[in-house]
């Protein structure tokens, strides 16, 4: 039998304890809005980077996987068709007329056509798309091996960094341009390519025609869709939001090997 | 233990029971266990889907799916699928109150997340953050247990033990529990339980959290196969989430039972009161 005493300390350990809650909850929200520890919390990205570096390097291989294991349908997310005129205008001809232009630290400034692109040499792989939301994909993808561009146009020493501008606006107003920001580790990694086939077919604008990065180490939005133009630098604090890109600017990490 | 007996308070009833280095990492992982479950529940409802096999589209529905939809009248309504069966779950799954207390489209509700809305990036910091606190607490604590015998002294079950397993069941089920010198050992039961969260499952969950970098699946190209692939590990971590989660409840009724300031008294000062035979230990 409860007496009195028990249930009216029951309902005291119960108000106490949603009250308890309540206040952490606020505080940690209240934490995450702040300006300060937002940051001592990023010193976690800083360690997983330096951990995940230390550990791989530029050596370690993402797993590669057999066509049995391909994803029936490579799944679209952010982008399905840029918002953006003269984009749509290259992909009315078949991006016959599309030039992927290559800037900044390098030195022999130059743009490349797709057949230019085809005629580099390339790799083949099947490999695992990994979202930061939690859902994974398998595709084949054949693109040019991302090292063979950087010695067609020859990277100077000082360049630090490869940003990737891309062709679709982020913003309903057709603004704000998706971009990413790789480091030359990840530049020279054998499996950093520029895709511009899936699964044996040309790839398609869903998935980010006529190319996207891969860069198979890490989450999916750093593996940017329909890029235009590459430019390599030796900081991005002075590009967008000065985060190395589009998700980093809204909070996301620069480093998504995790 | 002779050491322990010399600490012993100058009340004859108050024992010795936490050393200060148990009673530290206990506090630290219970912050960094809680933040990480709140946060993980957040990051999961960017994709509040669990799949089995190496990627989440191998032609098999997912094993369990949160979602949401409206009815005739245009309300929200939380639909769980569970091996293909949905339940409505408004309230508590997929359709939730949200820190304003209006019903929202989000998974978990939010006074069970950190932030308590859907934040996928800042739950992702404060996950990965308190993920090192955790697995450095944890590392701390296996090597203190094993330097200071707390392991083989006060955790491993001795063949006495063994042989009570189901006098402790029973003991358990009738709430009834050890008083004098056997309340300063743990009984079989949690001697057990405590090795199995120590050794089994916490270490289960950081690795099926490493499986799900992209980075560290690298490293070892394939070993994320042992365990039926990267979502699997995925739903692996989240299901060991909640056994941690079913220990919490289990570990804090046992508190509550057992007396419940004697045991925050000795994970805070670390003195117990013995009671030399009733049957409640903190009896007022």
């Amino acid at each position: 039998m409860l007496t009195r005493s028990s249930l009216s300390r029951r309902r005291f350990f119960g108000r106490a304890a949603a009250a308890f809650g309540t206040v952490l909850l606020a505080g940690c929200d209240s934490l995450s809005r702040s300006e300060w520890f937002p940051k001592v919390l990023a010193t976690g990205e800083d360690v997983n980077r330096a951990a995940q570096r230390l550990l791989g390097g530029r050596r370690s291989m993402a797993q590669e996987f057999n066509e049995s294991d391909l994803s029936p349908e490579f799944r679209s997310n952010g982008t399905a068709s840029p918002n953006n005129a003269r984009y749509q205008a290259l992909a009315a001809g078949g991006f016959a007329d599309y030039r992927l232009e290559v800037s900044g630290l390098i030195d022999n400034p130059r743009a490349f056509s797709l057949a230019e692109l085809r005629a580099l040499p390339s790799r083949t792989q099947v490999t695992r798309h990994d979202c930061v939301e939690g859902w994974s994909a398998i595709g084949k993808w054949k693109g040019a091996k991302f090292s063979a561009l950087l010695d067609a146009v020859g990277a100077k020493p000082q360049a630090r960094y490869v940003v990737f501008h891309c062709a679709d606006p982020m913003e309903a107003d057709g603004t704000g341009f998706y971009y990413e920001s790789i480091d030359m580790d990840d530049a020279h990694h054998v499996q950093t390519i520029l895709a511009y086939d899936l699964n044996d077919r040309a790839l398609p604008i869903k998935n980010g025609a006529p190319v996207r990065l891969r860069v198979e180490r890490q989450l999916g939005y750093k593996h940017a869709k329909y890029v235009m133009r590459i430019e390599l630098v030796e900081s991005f604090d002075k590009i967008a939001g000065g985060m190395g890109g589009y998700w980093e600017d809204q909070g996301y990490e620069w480093y998504a090997g995790i | 233990m002779s050491e322990v007996a010399a600490v012993r308070s100058r009340d004859a009833g108050l024992y010795f029971r936490h050393t200060v280095p148990v009673r530290i990492m206990h506090w630290i992982n219970v912050i960094a266990l809680m933040i990480l479950f709140m946060t993980g529940l957040n990051i999961f409802g960017a994709h509040p889907a669990l799949n089995w096999g190496k990627s989440s589209y191998e032609g098999r529905p997912p094993v369990v799916e949160i979602g949401a939809t409206q009815d005739a009248m245009g309300n929200l309504v939380g639909v769980t699928r569970l091996f293909g069966h949905d339940l409505v779950t408004t309230g508590w799954l997929g359709v939730t109150r949200g820190p304003d207390k209006e019903l929202t489209v989000s998974a978990f509700p939010s006074w069970l997340m950190v932030p308590s809305y859907r934040w996928l990036a800042m739950a992702r910091r404060w996950h990965f953050f308190f993920a090192w606190v955790f697995v450095i607490n944890g590392l701390c604590y296996v090597a203190y247990s094993i330097a200071s015998r707390h392991l083989s002294r006060d955790l491993a079950p001795t063949r006495l033990d063994l042989r009570s397993i189901g006098q402790s069941i029973v003991d358990h089920l009738r709430f009834k529990h050890p008083t004098g010198e056997a309340a300063k050992r743990y009984n079989v039961l949690q001697k057990l339980t405590y090795l199995t969260v120590i050794f089994v499952l916490l270490p289960l969950t950081i690795l099926m959290g490493m499986a799900m970098s992209p980075g560290l699946d690298a490293l070892i190209p394939g070993w994320v196969d042992v365990f039926g692939g990267r979502q699997s590990a995925r739903t692996i971590h989240f299901i060991v989430a909640w056994l941690l989660v079913l220990f919490v409840l289990i570990h804090v009724f046992e508190v509550i039972i057992s007396g419940f300031w004697n045991h925050m008294r000795s994970m805070i000062t670390g003195r117990f009161r013995i009671d030399q035979g009733g049957s409640h230990a903190d009896k007022k």
